[in-house]
């Protein structure tokens, strides 16, 4: 085992766990359980906005995946990258204020509640609850292992083993702590996701000799790693111009980014979390995948495109050092996982039970399904991430795109058009994941856009058509 | 039609439709640089800083332009709204 290496993450998980128990602290102090647990009472300031939606956000595939198929592709996919910097902006804008105010008046505490406010509807709840709780346990699932495969790598441990040690520090915190506790985890994730960021690009470049040196090797080993075309010309504008949609506008229709946009105090934390978001998630999105371009002249010839960001960090910085910047996917997985956990359960507990179950649970009641239930689905994700069934990893290929296309319009358009309805907000939620998994099954990237375009335009149209047929009647 | 009154939703809208103007500026200016600039043969490619400059002016820039005007729509054009009853009492 590599200590060097092992003890700055250890460090990071005592760090984690001390949040959790002092977010339990909290929860006792609060009147409204349920409020306190699944939103954090909605108090967040600027800085924790911020960095839970960066951090829920930026999973494994920012740290691990993305890296990696920039040492493959170029500098194009960096500027596929660079599409996430609207996230950091556009979500919190377009939601913004009337989101939160109406959250507020509906009591909301999930996204499932708010539709219920808004459209006042059992199906709409009932679609919705359902399509949450599906493609966001196979989407959490899939980070299980992607978060057990890193700790593997990094102390040799067994899978099993390091499967165990990663759900025993989610669900802790997770657990005992609520929302207050990711929130918080994340903030502390976000900044050791930025600053390994910073060190692992700077240590880089030293490395690599300065940037000019490293882009004539790029161009001696083949030209096409600094165009924007990928390394076989592949990357075509309107591919790369489709992921606007996927990683950034398309973004508002996640449910745990879009309950992070009823979280907060009022319009200053706001404000701040608008431009710090920016800030944080333009250095990440940027610094992580450049690197991965620049690990090519320093490791070339790496086969396995997910090992690029853990093989160059060992090779670059010094052991301790190294131990920091491996946190950062870490937390990377660990914040994106925590805050799907709470979402699914919170679906669950205010969706499913309190709405369908037992309406009148006592408070204690409440608190303790809130608990056992958060306990028992990071139990059940732990059992299918031993031995990932295919169906599991069929379902996380499209979770985001299928939410995206399911959520998009029933949470813009029913903030902003008054004449949007119930009728248009099913047909727009079963269109969306119908034909997003239709198409992406069968007719994958039409026309050269990315899968998530066309059920985007589709569940538009459902949207619009089923509220206007109603409207005619 | 109260709700369409409530100055706190004129504010929410405006802001979500400055929301979009920046996404769509952001889209243009990262697309023009890159395949722009991107498209001349890497031969013919000037460098700054040491990258090219399809990706200079693209991603490095790009970002910092996004930045500086988030920073200003936020600060000259975004107003405080109360959220709830109550702190809309206190003020």
């Amino acid at each position: 085992m590599n200590w060097g290496v092992v003890i700055p993450l250890l460090l990071f998980l005592v760090a984690v766990f001390g949040i959790g128990f002092w977010s339990s602290r909290k929860i006792t102090t609060k009147r409204n359980f349920l409020e306190e647990y699944f939103l954090g009472s909605r108090e967040l300031g600027g800085l924790i906005l911020a960095m839970t939606m960066i951090a829920t956000y930026g999973s494994a595939s920012s740290f691990i995946g993305g890296p990696g198929a920039a040492y493959s592709e170029g500098l194009g996919w960096v500027l596929l990258a660079m599409t996430q910097v609207a996230t950091g902006y556009f979500v919190l804008m377009i939601l913004g204020k009337k989101f939160a105010i109406k959250a507020r008046e509906y009591k909301a505490v999930t996204l499932v509640d708010y539709l219920k406010g808004r459209y006042e509807s059992k199906s709409v709840v009932l679609f919705s609850a359902i399509s949450i709780i599906i493609f966001l346990f196979s989407a959490m699932a899939a980070q299980w292992v992607g978060g057990a495969r890193l700790i593997e790598s990094v102390t040799g441990l067994s899978y099993t083993a390091s499967l165990f040690i990663f759900t025993m520090a989610v669900l802790v915190y997770v657990i005992i702590g609520g929302f207050r506790a990711v929130a918080v985890t994340d903030t502390l994730q976000g900044i050791v996701m930025f600053v390994g960021t910073l060190i692992i690009l700077v240590g880089t470049i030293i490395a690599g000799g300065g940037l000019t040196n490293m882009m004539t090797e790029l161009v001696n080993e083949n030209p096409n790693l600094v165009t924007p075309f990928g390394h076989d010309g592949n990357l075509t504008p309107l591919f790369v111009s489709s992921f606007w949609i996927l990683v950034g506008v398309g973004v508002v229709g996640l449910p745990q980014v879009a309950v992070r946009a009823m979280s907060y105090k009022d319009a200053r934390s706001m404000h701040r979390a608008l431009i710090i978001g920016t800030i944080v998630v333009a250095f990440m999105m940027f610094g992580m995948h450049f690197v991965g371009v620049l690990a090519r002249p320093i490791l070339p010839g790496i086969e396995v495109a997910d090992t690029v960001m853990p093989r160059l960090t060992m090779e670059v910085l010094p052991n301790w050092l190294a131990g920091i910047v491996l946190a950062a996917p870490m937390a990377a997985i660990m914040s994106t996982v925590d805050s799907i956990l709470l979402l699914i359960s919170s679906t669950v507990v205010k969706d499913v039970y309190l709405n369908y179950v037992d309406p009148k649970a006592t408070k204690e009641r409440v608190k303790k399904v809130s608990y056992g239930l958060t306990a028992v689905l990071g139990i059940g994700v732990f059992a299918m991430a031993l031995q990932p069934p295919d169906l599991l990893i069929w379902l996380n290929l499209f979770a985001f795109g299928g939410l995206e296309s399911a959520f998009i319009w029933p949470i813009v358009l029913g903030l902003y058009w008054s004449k949007g309805n119930k009728y248009g907000a099913l047909a727009s939620i079963i269109v969306g994941v119908v034909s997003y998994s239709l198409i992406h099954n069968f007719w994958p990237n039409p026309f050269g856009a990315h899968t998530v375009v066309l059920p985007v335009v589709l569940s538009l149209f459902a949207y619009m058509i089923g509220s206007k047929m109603y409207l005619r009647r | 039609m109260k709700e369409e009154q409530d100055p706190r939703f004129q504010v929410a809208k405006r802001e979500a439709w400055i929301g979009v103007g920046l996404v769509l500026f952001n889209f243009l200016w990262w697309f023009g640089f890159a395949y722009g600039f991107g498209s001349f043969p890497v031969e013919d490619y000037q460098y700054i800083f040491g990258m090219p400059a399809w990706f200079f002016y693209s991603c490095v820039v790009g970002s910092i332009v996004m930045i500086v005007l988030v920073i200003i729509v936020v600060k000259f054009f975004f107003k405080e709204v109360p959220f709830t009853k109550e702190e809309r009492d206190e003020k």
